[in-house]
């Protein structure tokens, strides 16, 4: 115990005898783990973002969407959610509220927009009033979609925030008439701003009633619709999302052997998706990053090397005194491991910093999160580096023989 | 006086492998020395007396031959015991005094106590009284290059006597010194001597082996002449007679 004490009181020593030499050797550390903390911070920063605007969508939330498979989407088939799936649902499973439809009418930018001269291209959904309660959508000027716009199939709009500029409307739009599909929409509401999610302008959006928007297709009932529902019980919901799996599959011909062509997918379940693929792009980003740190070490083991053969003397002296192997040993691998964890906490500091500069400058980001296991990862990477460069210096400087070690010049 | 020694060697040689050619450093050598004796090994240089104050220190192992170290063949012993002899029996002074440069005069006697696993507190206390009894006290602070050499090498005593080793071994103790700091230093040891220290001192200079009761000639690896002094010779006959 005391030697151990000793040993980092001379590892400190011999490190500020050399600040420069030390602080060179580290660097290589400083910067590996200051790039993986950076990277990691900031995917995770991205992911905790998205995940925290699904998790608003409620525990007890399901989400059904249309789902083919390669050999489907190769074959032409294509598969739908239909209104008249969501009736069957709304019909025939208990237990369930807040039945919301979003139609896609057009996808992200390829519905056109007309605001006078002023034309834009936007997402446009249709859906009913309660798509709110399920979202964390709130309008900040004028109202959202109520039951009876949908009933009455009203023509009015519910716009986001980027269509304020694209379209040239004035400051308070709320009143003035949009031209969408050859016909004329009354914006009744602005939403919330919500920012970038994975580069998509999530305030590049239009709702409009469910009804209207279905009445805008006419005849044509081959609509794919994505239906969100609630579900009243928590405990209920893996039963009740078996229950729509199989009136879905039965409403959609499968037979036993065939794959859906659709998904239930629970809030838990998205999130745990999204969270799946940003921990692995964390993992990939983050070895790439990782093997930076060998290079890191390497440069820890050469130096270690150098001190070993200057400091022979040292060693002689030492062993002359008593050290024993152990001793010698512990002295230069707690130096290393020293090194290598001033290193990592160096560049731990600055990785964060990082992080929250560039989290700060591009704010679709929408902040930097630095998970706790990214810390212990780091300085247990950075100590590991220090024992594994640090092993095969130390034990050279242990196995030096005495009177060889005191006589060398 | 005890009449029994503490250390005793038996036949000890010592050969290096210099390319082709074997060297003799030390040949047959037949010793034995008892407490509170003091020695010197003289001899000009490439005689084997630093070869053999090597293997008495246990820094070094003979190629034939027996040591039996305070009744411990020595040749038995593994690494850590070697390094507990060395901690524990010798207290060694060298010729360039072999101190620790990043560390000040109270860490280098602090030293060979950590091995010990002596506290903290205590081994500061130890260090302290033995920087003291060199007449260091006031120099506790100060790194081996802010002391002059006569200072360094009694940092070196003090770091040799702090662990109070059975054998005090002196390798030229005296050679990086000028003559006047060198009368210092062997008053110093004949008063170690005198308080009860086993000390051999390592010299090629017959005026620093004039201090020593007992002067051990070597030549070519062998034992040349074994002589005690007079003086020397009345104590331990007097020692015998009690």
């Amino acid at each position: 115990m005391y030697s151990l004490l000793e040993s980092l009181r001379s590892a400190f020593q011999a490190i500020r005898a050399h600040a420069l030499r030390s602080f060179l050797t580290t660097l290589g550390i400083i910067i590996a783990v200051m790039s993986v903390i950076a990277v990691v911070s900031l995917i995770q920063g991205f992911s905790h973002s998205i995940t925290s605007i699904f998790s608003n969508m409620g525990v007890n939330g399901l989400l059904i969407t249309s789902n083919e498979t390669q050999d489907e989407y190769l074959a032409g088939k294509v598969v739908r959610i239909s209104p008249g799936d969501m009736q069957a649902i709304q019909h025939q499973i208990a237990g369930i509220s807040k039945i919301t439809p979003v139609l896609y009418l057009a996808g992200n930018g390829s519905g056109a927009v007309q605001y006078g001269d002023q034309v834009a291209y936007s997402g446009i959904y249709g859906t009913t009033s309660s798509h709110a309660e399920n979202s964390p959508f709130y309008p900040v000027m004028g109202r959202y979609l109520t039951p009876s716009d949908d009933i009455g199939h009203r023509r009015v709009a519910v716009i986001g925030h980027t269509l304020l500029a694209d379209l040239n409307l004035p400051k308070h739009p709320v009143g003035q008439f949009i031209e969408m599909f050859g016909q004329w929409f009354k914006i009744v509401g602005v939403l919330k701003e919500l920012g970038n999610i994975a580069g998509q302008d999530q305030d590049d959006r239009i709702y409009i009633p469910y009804g209207t928007a279905h009445s805008l297709l006419g005849a044509s009932n081959d609509v794919d619709i994505q239906i969100d529902l609630e579900v009243n019980n928590l405990k209920d919901i893996d039963s009740v999302a078996g229950q729509i799996t199989q009136l879905l599959r039965r409403r959609h011909h499968l037979k036993p052997d065939e794959a859906n062509d659709f998904e239930v997918q629970t809030s838990a379940q998205i999130t745990a998706t999204i969270n799946k693929i940003f921990n692995m792009i964390t993992l990939v980003l983050g070895s790439v990053v990782g093997i930076s740190l060998l290079v890191g070490g390497i440069g820890i083991m050469n130096i270690m090397l150098v001190s070993v053969t200057e400091r022979t003397r040292e060693i002689g002296i030492c062993k002359s005194l008593g050290a024993r192997r152990s001793d010698i040993l512990l002295q230069f691998l707690i130096e290393a491991v020293t090194l290598s964890l001033i290193g990592g906490v160096i560049g731990l500091l600055l990785g964060y910093g990082i992080g929250m500069l560039v989290a700060h400058l591009v704010p679709q980001f929408l902040g930097a999160h630095v998970p706790w296991w990214a810390i212990a990862l780091a300085f247990c990477f950075s100590g590991g580096v220090g024992v594994l460069f640090g092993i095969a210096p130390a034990a050279k400087a242990a196995s030096l023989n005495p009177i060889d070690a005191l006589r060398y010049e | 006086m005890s009449p029994k020694p503490i250390l005793e060697l038996h036949h000890i040689s010592k050969q290096y492998v210099m390319g082709e050619a074997i060297l003799d450093a030390l040949k047959e050598v037949n010793l034995s020395i008892r407490a509170n004796e003091y020695v010197a090994f003289i001899g000009p240089s490439g005689s084997g007396k630093s070869t053999l104050m090597n293997i008495v220190g246990c820094l070094d192992k003979p190629s034939s031959g027996e040591y039996i170290l305070n009744g411990t063949p020595v040749a038995q012993l593994d690494d850590n015991a070697l390094a507990h002899i060395r901690n524990r029996e010798i207290g060694f002074i060298f010729q360039n005094f072999n101190l620790l440069g990043r560390a000040n005069a109270l860490h280098n006697v602090m030293q060979p106590l950590i091995y010990r696993g002596v506290s903290f507190s205590e081994r500061k206390q130890m260090a302290t009284a033995a920087l003291q009894s060199v007449g260091l006290g006031d120099r506790l602070q100060h790194l081996p290059n802010q002391l002059s050499g006569g200072q360094r090498q009694r940092v070196a005593i003090a770091r040799a006597l702090v662990g109070k080793p059975t054998i005090l071994l002196a390798d030229e103790p005296t050679g990086n010194l000028d003559s006047s700091t060198s009368r210092d230093v062997m008053a110093m040891f004949d008063a170690l001597h005198r308080q009860g220290h086993t000390i051999i001192v390592v010299t090629h200079d017959q005026n620093i082996a004039n201090h020593c009761q007992r002067v051990i000639r070597l030549m070519d690896g062998q034992i040349q002449s074994d002589t005690v002094s007079a003086a020397a010779a009345k104590t331990q006959d007097a020692a015998s007679r009690v």
